[in-house]
């Protein structure tokens, strides 16, 4: 719902516009309850009620830069010019690849995929390098799962391993684990017992009632143990030297775990992207399991950017699969170590990149980085990043969530739609993809009728 | 010593004013450690350090130390950034995923700011 209140009489007023129930796509929480105070002659917003530290950084430093829509080398273009060189690039490639996409909405994520499967090339999405490993396990061992608003209303049992909200996810606690009240949780954090697995304390412990500090690259062989007490088996004798925890520690961790009525297993990047990984995620989705033999438990990890979870599930619908997905055959193919980005990348495979609201150039591993700036690279962000400065064409976009509409999706899986706050002069990534995919359709059939 | 880079409620307040402003770029090349560990380095905040392993290596600056019982001994951690993409190495195991976390680092003093 949002009103405009544009005062007739006072001219000289702020043309103000409050919009309610609006969403930050800041982190994987998706918070759809903010209400923005707008002035929309100054396309600022000036007032984020009810959002967090970072959620206020995301709506109030958000302004209309002054850049051009589009760049070929550094040097504008119109935007159909850059549409026009986009889709060249793409349809001379032997090896396209597409990576990013989790600030992006739905809409877009779709037409990525459309534009992969056409030039059959290869889909990734900034899955691969933070829940990854999770969506491995999942398929491996299956997931015991619940939505945020289930957690609110009836978990007694808050268990965070190898992640820190506070810093990352700052309402998680507030609005959906810890503090809200629920309705078979009416006193809130008094009916929950929540604990922080981690190897540091970190700024989430205060809300913790108890913190387990365990040994760095330990995680794996703490949730075996945890495991085994949870099917009555022995464990090592030395489980606090390997693991930095007791076994007192571990018999009353487990005795809760069993006791409750409903027990949720949050977990973080401290598992997936340390030595282990996917077993990492998959041991803890075992012991979720396992634990309803005893009682009701549930797994979640917890996601990062604002729509990763979408694009998980667009490209689960299109493709069948996740995430690193290949169209090379003409068919998608999945497998990560093969057609995740970081791999394609490291191994020189790729020969022309389109990047999605995502910076790899800033946040890959070197390797990866140096191979990138040996091919063109095709860049949609909302903000000048280390690969727009670098991309052969450059797209500036209208962010998501603050000047256009669209669907994401919860880090629980539930889609929520987006009510933007005001108007951009740039084009959105829907639009700019669709341009692409148009002009491919194009050049695909030219092709076609050259070859006949 | 062990490199533990993650996310940090500055670093994800800087990445909204634009990562190409200087904000970030200090944020993401600071390191925190503890009080034992930079009095054992012979390190004050505003130290220079040099941090290196077999993939590369980047100059960084030494933030205020933290409490022994918050970070444990030999332990570094920064946030996300191109300090730490510039140390990760890129064999993902066949899993997609760089070992982003739990990076084996030789730390060099470089002295005073
Ligand atoms: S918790 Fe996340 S989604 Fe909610 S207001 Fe904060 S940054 Fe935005």
């Amino acid at each position: 719902m949002s009103e405009t209140k544009t005062p007739e009489a006072e001219k000289d007023e702020p043309n103000i516009r409050i919009v309610e129930d609006a969403t930050c796509t800041f982190c994987g929480c998706v918070c759809d309850d903010m209400e923005l105070t707008v002035d929309l002659d100054a396309n600022r917003i000036t007032k984020a009620k009810n959002a967090c530290v970072l959620g206020r950084a995301w709506f109030l430093q958000h302004g209309i830069e002054d850049h051009p829509q589009a760049m070929i080398e550094g040097r504008e273009v119109p935007l159909e010019e850059a549409m026009d060189e986009a889709a060249r690039i793409l349809h001379e490639a032997k090896f396209p690849i597409t990576y990013g996409l989790s600030d992006s909405p739905c809409e877009a994520q779709r037409v990525a995929v459309a534009i992969n499967d056409l030039v059959r090339g290869n889909i990734d999405t900034t899955t691969s390098v933070c829940h990854g490993p999770s969506g491995i396990a999942f398929q491996g061992v299956g997931e015991s799962t619940s939505t945020l608003g289930e957690v609110k209303n009836r978990a007694d049992l808050v268990i965070y391993w190898g992640g820190n909200p506070a810093e990352s996810h700052p309402r998680h606690f507030t609005r959906y684990t810890v503090t809200p009240k629920g309705r078979y949780i009416p006193n809130g954090k008094k009916d929950r017992y929540v604990v922080l697995i981690d190897v540091r304390k970190t700024p989430s412990a205060p809300v913790a009632d108890q913190l387990i500090r365990v040994k760095p690259g330990r995680d794996f062989e703490l949730l075996w143990a945890l495991r085994a007490l949870v099917r009555g088996r022995d464990i090592d004798p030395d489980i606090e030297e390997i693991t930095g925890v007791s076994r007192e520690v571990l018999d009353e961790l487990v005795e809760r775990m069993k006791n409750c009525n409903f027990g949720v297993l949050f977990f973080g990047m401290g598992l997936t992207m340390t030595r282990g990984r996917h077993f990492n995620s998959g041991a803890l989705l075992a012991l979720a399991t396992d634990l309803n033999k005893h009682t009701h438990f549930v797994a979640k990890p917890v996601r990062g950017h604002g729509n990763v979870t979408g694009a998980d599930n667009v490209v689960s619908w299109q493709t069948g699969y996740p995430f690193g997905v290949n169209f090379h055959r003409g068919y998608p193919r999945f497998n990560p170590g093969e057609y995740t980005t970081v791999d394609l990348l490291a191994r020189g495979d790729a020969d022309a990149a389109l990047m999605i609201a995502t910076d790899p150039a800033s946040n890959f591993p070197k390797h990866a980085i140096e191979h990138l700036k040996k091919i063109p690279v095709i860049s949609l962000d909302a903000k000048p990043t280390y690969t727009s400065r670098q991309a052969r064409v450059a797209f500036m976009v209208a962010t998501y969530g603050i000047n256009t509409g669209g669907t994401v999706y919860r880090m629980d899986d539930v889609p929520i739609t987006l009510r933007p706050a005001f108007d951009s002069p740039f084009p959105t990534d829907e639009e700019v993809l669709t341009g692409i995919h148009t002009r491919l359709k194009k050049l695909r059939a030219n092709g076609r009728k050259k070859a006949a | 010593m062990i490199l533990i880079p993650g996310r940090s409620s500055k670093q994800g307040t800087s990445l909204n004013a634009g990562k190409l402003k200087e904000e970030y770029q200090t944020v993401t090349s600071t390191i925190e450690m503890n009080e034992s560990t930079m009095r054992k380095l012979g390190l004050s905040a505003g130290d220079r350090v040099r941090l290196s392993c077999a993939t590369g290596k980047v100059e960084v600056e030494c933030g205020k130390p933290r409490k022994d019982e918050d970070l444990p001994d030999g332990m570094i951690f920064i946030p996300y950034g191109p300090s730490s993409s510039e140390l990760m190495e890129s064999d993902t195991a066949g899993s997609g995923m760089p070992m982003s976390k739990q990076m084996v680092v030789d730390v060099e003093c470089l002295g005073a700011n």
